[in-house]
């Protein structure tokens, strides 16, 4: 059987590479050393867990799909990817990638998706964006592993319910737990906390909620599932922060670790938003 | 009212480098080269199938001429598509006049009458 030896769950700012090493020394933000060590300490409890590959779990930002046809979950089956889009470049200077893929976890994902009454669209054709690409940087940037990603709708609305996505967390961990080989698999998905964007409490001193923001860490610190479960809806998220449902990305990982209390956790306080670095280590800590 | 319609406008626009200079230089000539070889056309590929039914509205199709995002969010555009056009339109402008992140704070307290309020819907 497969061993799933982590499942980090992680904010992805976009302006990282370029905040911490593309901006010269001298005009960095303040804070851009600090955030470095944060960075590498938490690329360190992924490097520990020794993965063979990595299940990743993103979102599309209009980047390849549109709302004349906007799947709400999809994975990937494909033997390579392609990543970063021209407006990322220009906007957040990201570099392009292409990563390894590994068709028979995707099929055996994709499949075992459908026999559990998650009714996936498929893509044979996807190009990865930040969303995936950012934690590829910074808990993986030598880029060397093979990817199954997974996409899931998260600021179209309507969308669909916290437990839903938390329930997806949990098909996936049983599908990787019952995956015939003997590779060691980390899950990494990427959202937010709170966060404005185009919206009147964008890029601020803080995020727009500092509060919730340390609430919710909590509740993943803890692995809470039921203080998320309850106080969990796009109302309440939209309330913090008009792309605060990035945060379900992150219940999604919740459901891929379980109930259970987080390794390790760290978060940064940044303009605009706040950074949060979670793991969980399923099958023991290795460190 | 087509949201849809005026998401797909920054959708496009905002993903190809000639078009993106257009509607920063020329505004009304983007749009309407636009609404003519590609609004038309059905999703956001296709080149050969048409959609018949779609248009903007006089109000959309002015708020996009006049590069104006505080119109487009209370029409519902996507907060996330308009924030990335009009960054790519004027952010640099901003910044080496007024220092980093000025356009996105004006754009801010553009919006600051939303404070406290519920934001227009961008479900289409």
């Amino acid at each position: 059987m497969a061993t799933l030896s982590a499942v980090l769950a992680t904010t992805h700012h976009p302006f990282y590479l370029k905040a911490t090493e593309l901006t010269p020394p001298a005009e960095r933000i303040p804070q851009a050393a600090e955030w470095k060590r944060k960075v590498e300490a938490y690329r360190e409890t992924l490097t520990a867990a020794k993965p063979d590959l990595l299940v990743m779990v993103g979102s599309d930002h209009f980047h390849q799909f549109f709302l004349d046809n906007l799947p709400t979950f999809l994975i990937g089956k494909q033997p390579a990817y392609d990543a970063t889009f021209y407006n990322e470049e220009r906007e957040f200077g990201i570099p392009k990638y292409t990563l390894q893929g590994d068709e028979d976890l995707s099929g055996h994902m994709f499949q075992g998706l459908l026999d559990r009454g998650f009714d996936f669209a498929i893509s044979h054709e996807l190009k990865l964006d930040h969303s995936i690409i950012c934690p590829i940087i910074t808990t993986r940037p030598q880029a060397d592993l093979p990817v199954v990603p997974i996409y899931t709708n998260i600021f179209a609305p309507p969308l669909p319910s916290a437990r839903r996505y938390y329930d997806l967390g949990r098909a996936i961990r049983s599908i990787i737990d019952e995956y015939q080989s003997e590779k060691r698999i980390a899950a990494i998905g990427s959202g937010h906390l709170s966060l404005e964007l185009g919206g009147p409490r964008q890029f601020g001193e803080h995020g727009p909620d500092p509060e919730w923001d340390l609430k919710a860490i909590d509740w993943l610190a803890r692995g809470d599932v039921d203080a998320v479960l309850d106080d969990v809806t796009f109302e309440k998220l939209s309330a913090s922060g008009n792309a605060t449902p990035g945060f379900l990305d992150l219940v999604l990982m919740l459901g891929i670790a379980g109930p259970e209390k987080a390794a390790y956790v760290d978060d940064l306080d940044l303009f605009h938003t706040r950074e949060m670095y979670v793991t969980w280590y399923p099958n023991g800590d290795p460190r | 009212m087509s949201k849809y319609y005026v998401d797909k406008f920054l959708y496009q626009v905002d993903r190809d480098p000639e078009r993106l200079a257009q509607y920063k230089s020329d505004p009304a000539a983007a749009v309407d080269r636009w609404e003519r070889e590609l609004g038309v056309m059905l999703g956001t590929r296709d080149a050969v199938e048409r959609t018949t039914w779609l248009s903007l509205t006089d109000e959309e199709r002015a708020a996009l001429i006049a590069h104006d995002y505080v119109a487009l969010f209370e029409l519902g555009a996507h907060y996330f598509l308009t924030l990335t056009i009009f960054i790519a339109l004027y952010d640099e402008e901003y910044a080496a006049r007024s220092g980093p992140l000025s356009f996105q704070r004006e754009y801010a307290a553009k919006l600051s009458h939303w404070l406290g309020r519920q934001y227009p819907s961008v479900a289409p």
